[in-house]
């Protein structure tokens, strides 16, 4: 319990350090961010891989409203602490080659979301999980704005509304559970005791799914997304693509599938199917833009639909292989739009034909360049081959036509993917590129390091697997029980 | 009953004061009163005394007079160099709220209809004068005189219901008007029902509830800005709390006459409040919608009358109030130096001014109903309050309506940290930075743990 809390509450002190840390916001972000990265693999140390929730932390917080400081971690949940806490430092020491204004405001905000983040992906208690699933919102939403670039405002604003919108039904679903609930708590466990009818399973899978539906996004919510991450200054973009868009997948596995499966199952052939479209969707449109950044934006949304097309399956392969891709989506995203940053910052341009020939000039940057870029194609030996190769077996159990529409996520991805690549890296040098100078000091640590993750991670991911394959077959068991037992 | 008498003794003392041009000592005098009836406040406290069969101080009264006390305390706090740059008189001004204050804790705490009146009267009264205070200003003499002609319009339809109701029951008292209902609940007097509809016109004037709402927005911005301060904030609560003693309490066996044209007031409060405030481009405008607006979600409360709906109105009031109090006294401070009130005086504060900048972010943040501020939780409980009745599209319908909220509300804090503007430096008094403090420290703490208020009644 102790480790759970400090876990949550150091990145929260944490932030206010920082705020008042002027000069060495930096520094000192950096040291908080690594020490609990260090706590979250302490804690995914003792972690006993079984279905069970440990380090749980259950303590009064408004008793009169039922409300209570419930969280705890369960494989599904150290997956995602894991991911958060490896991620935190590395944006951080991402922008290290920046000079931002304010820099003390915005480490502070970084790490305020960070405990956020945290507080969604550890709680048990529907409330406490709603506090922080705001919680994460406001930080990025200042940062987003504040040290964004062009027409950050307008684009902001339009992010902020429709997440916000969509947050705001879900709490409607949740004081509709709270009341439902005979014992009045928030408490999960009692939320997936509630016996509700079909009826009322369905309208709970909108209010909920709406949200987490535009966190992803899922096509038809996707429409603040590309905007929002071309506008965002870098480290923003890394927090939205790399760990923001999994609380949306968390939340349907956390709260949707269990909460109301019936609902799930009589939506999930149209959840599916919208997974599906913004799969091919997402991939034609990456396959016309001109902005390298927007490329990987849509493609994020490609990826993403292959993961909710997965856990919708509602498999054993589709879970473990969304849990497993949650994590190498994150990493590998990171690092492209590190990449591009990198490239950004010395030609002023992500504009694909500005660019060529860079790996000339720079081969270390090529070489790392092209272990992520073949990550998120999901070559084999990669880290992202198998949380696909999961994710499409788990949609091929659901159907042979979805998992053939979805397999060409794969196919499309490559050929954009590659295509970017070439054009960037390879061909002839310009003007822009002649002068590029390779990666070097935090950059080159942050690249190695999400490289080194993508082949160890690619070339054995056991350890992974095994972390969530307990819990997730206990949520399956737990689903599948409740869908016999509405009948 | 101290708390009226401590109340008044310090107004005439103020006044005194004032006539010996003792200006110095106004403000010293007025804190040291207003914290002798806080103290009266919270050693009454559990006592449920009835006084002279006209007022109850219940736990419910109690929580309000403090809200109030507070409230005013902390906009007397604004008042360093506000009224001195206005005026020689500024006593009047410092007898005026208090005599007002004084009318409001009658309001919350009448048991006799005639008390609601004569509690009524005293804080319009004071209003009427405190709002056409500047007697060379032409806005303000017209927000008076607005204000005066709507005001008695509204204790017009007021008395009248009272008068219809006293002809149907033979009492003022609300505990023997309610005793009427439940024995005659067969038979009840057909002049009753119109009793309570004009009742609820003559309380919805009052609290600027749409559709009776027109005089708010010019009186709001046509009076000098600390006196709006005190008519958004603490005479709305005193009023929401006089709306609720009486149809939470009195006619609360007929609630299921008075819900359905309720439901309607309500509905488009919010949605007039919401979207008008939407236009707005002066500052002082938007928040007099927007108060609009939070007094649809304060009705909310009185759709499903509960066992809850006391604590939700008065934690949503106390939310709303320093909220409110924290962007009135912002926009004190950067009138005095732009000289407008309109969005654009705020581009660029907060490069100049971050810790006034944050406290208004929390304001704004605490007024759209973020999670961690008091608005979240006032929203969240009245929320709970509707479903719990299963008013699902009323729910949805105020969701709707707070997402136009967050848009005006965020289009402050995006004026204040993201537009280029002139960044002046503001000169921020030591008694702002008490009150913003104090205020910025109530929305969080009420914000994180709410526990402390939410058995209070």
């Amino acid at each position: 319990m102790e480790q759970l809390l400090l876990l949550i509450f150091l990145p929260l002190a944490g932030a206010l350090i920082t705020a008042f840390a002027g000069k060495s916001a930096k520094i000192v972000s950096t040291v908080i961010s690594v020490v609990s990265l260090g706590l979250a693999l302490f804690i995914a140390c003792n972690f006993i891989p079984n279905a069970s929730t440990q380090f749980e932390a259950n303590l009064p917080w408004i008793a009169d409203l039922g409300i209570r400081f419930h969280a705890g971690i369960d494989g599904i949940s150290m997956l995602v602490v894991l991911l958060t806490n490896l991620l935190i430092p590395i944006i951080i020491l991402s922008s290290y080659r920046h000079d931002y204004k304010n820099p003390s405001a915005f480490y502070a905000l970084i790490l305020f979301m960070q405990a956020g983040l945290l507080l969604v992906f550890t709680a048990m208690d529907a409330f406490l999980f709603y506090i922080g699933w705001e919680a994460a919102l406001i930080p990025i939403y200042f940062i987003c704005a504040f040290w964004g670039g062009k027409d950050r405002v307008r684009i902001n604003m339009k992010f902020f509304v429709y997440t916000i919108a969509g947050s705001l039904f879900m709490l409607m679903g949740i004081i509709y559970l709270y009341l439902q609930n005979p014992a009045h708590n928030f408490d999960i466990q009692a939320f997936y005791a509630l016996n509700l009818d079909s009826a009322q399973q369905g309208w709970i899978f909108w209010a909920f799914f709406i949200a987490f539906a535009i966190k992803m996004p899922i096509f038809p919510f996707h429409t603040w997304q590309p905007d929002t991450y071309t506008a965002a200054p870098t480290q923003g973009t890394m927090l939205l693509s790399g760990i923001m868009l999994k609380m949306g997948i968390y939340g349907v596995i956390r709260w949707l599938l269990p909460i109301v499966p019936t609902g799930v199952q009589d939506w999930s052939c149209l959840a599916m199917v919208l997974s599906i479209i913004g799969i091919v969707y997402a991939s034609l449109i990456a396959f016309t833009q001109k902005d390298a950044k927007r490329l990987v934006a849509y493609s994020s949304i490609a990826h993403v639909g292959l993961i909710s097309a997965g856990i919708f399956a509602l498999n054993q392969q589709g879970l473990q292989g969304a849990m497993v891709q949650m994590l190498s989506h994150g990493i590998n995203v990171v690092g492209l739009f590190f990449v591009l940053d990198i490239i950004f910052s010395r030609t002023k341009t992500n504009k694909i034909e500005e660019l060529g020939g860079i790996a000339k000039s720079a081969p270390q940057l090529a070489i790392v360049f092209l272990i992520i870029v073949l990550g998120t194609v999901a070559l084999p030996g990669t880290n992202g081959f198998i949380g696909e190769f999961l994710l499409l077996m788990g949609v091929y159990n659901y159907g042979i036509w979805a998992a053939a529409i979805a397999g060409l996520t794969i196919i499309f991805g490559a050929v954009y993917m590659l295509r970017m690549y070439q054009n960037v890296m390879l061909g002839k040098t310009n003007e822009l590129t002649i002068t590029f100078t390779d990666i070097q000091g935090t950059e080159k640590l942050v690249l190695y390091i999400i490289c080194a993750l993508i082949i160890i991670l690619g070339v054995y991911p056991k350890p992974l697997l095994h972390l969530t394959e307990a819990s997730v077959q206990h949520l399956l068991e737990q689903v599948n029980q409740k869908l016999t037992s509405v009948k | 009953m101290n708390i009226i008498i401590t109340i008044s003794i310090t107004a005439f003392i103020v006044l005194y004061a004032g006539l010996f041009k003792a200006n110095k000592a106004l403000l010293p005098l007025t804190v040291v009163g207003l914290l002798t009836a806080l103290g009266f406040t919270f050693s009454a406290w559990n006592g449920n005394a009835v006084h002279f069969g006209m007022m109850q101080t219940d736990n419910f009264a109690l929580a309000f007079s403090g809200v109030c006390i507070i409230g005013t305390l902390l906009i007397f706090l604004l008042t360093q160099n506000y009224f001195h740059a206005k005026s020689d008189n500024i006593a009047e001004y410092y007898t005026l709220i208090l005599f007002a204050l004084a009318g409001m804790i009658m309001m919350v705490s009448y048991k006799n209809m005639a008390m609601l009146f004569v509690g009524l009267e005293i804080m319009s009264v004071s209003l009427y004068i405190l709002a056409g205070i500047r007697k060379k200003d032409f806005a303000s003499n017209e927000a008076s005189l607005k204000y005066f002609l709507m005001g008695a319009f509204s204790t017009g339809f007021l008395l009248f219901g009272i008068t219809l109701i006293y002809g149907a029951t033979g009492s003022f008292d609300l505990d023997k008007i309610q005793a009427y209902l439940v024995d005659n609940s067969k038979a009840i007097s057909p002049i009753f029902y119109p009793g309570v509809i004009l009742m609820m016109i003559g309380l919805s004037f009052k609290v600027g509830a749409a559709p009776f709402h027109f005089w708010t927005p010019d009186v709001y911005e046509g009076s000098p800005t600390l006196i709006t301060t005190f008519m958004s904030t603490v005479v709305k609560t005193a009023g929401f709390a006089a709306f609720l003693r009486l149809f939470a309490g009195a006619f609360e066996p007929l609630h299921d006459f008075w819900a359905a044209p309720l439901i309607v007031i309500v509905c488009l409060t919010l949605f007039i409040g919401n979207v008008t405030a939407l236009f707005q481009k002066n500052f002082k405008r938007m928040l007099a919608y927007s108060s609009i607006s939070h007094a649809g979600y304060l009705l909310f409360s009185l759709v499903v009358v509960g066992a809850n709906s006391q604590n939700s109105v008065l934690v949503y009031a106390t939310a709303y109030t320093f909220a409110s109090i924290i962007a009135f006294a912002v926009l004190i401070l950067v009138k005095q130096k732009t000289g407008n009130d309109s969005f654009d005086s705020f581009n660029g504060l907060g490069k100049k001014n971050p810790l006034v900048a944050l406290s208004l972010t929390i304001a704004m943040l605490s007024l759209a109903g973020i999670p961690l501020t008091a608005g979240f939780i006032g929203k969240y409980l009245m929320f709970l309050n509707v479903m719990g009745e299963y008013h699902t599209i009323l729910v949805a319908f105020a969701i709707l309506n707070a997402l136009i909220g967050f848009y005006y509300y965020f289009r402050v804090i995006v004026a204040v940290w993201f537009r280029e503007g002139a960044e002046t430096e503001l000169s921020t008094p030591a008694q702002y930075k008490v009150v913003l403090l104090v205020s910025v420290a109530i929305t969080l703490i009420l914000g994180i743990y709410p526990a402390i208020i939410l058995n209070l009644i």
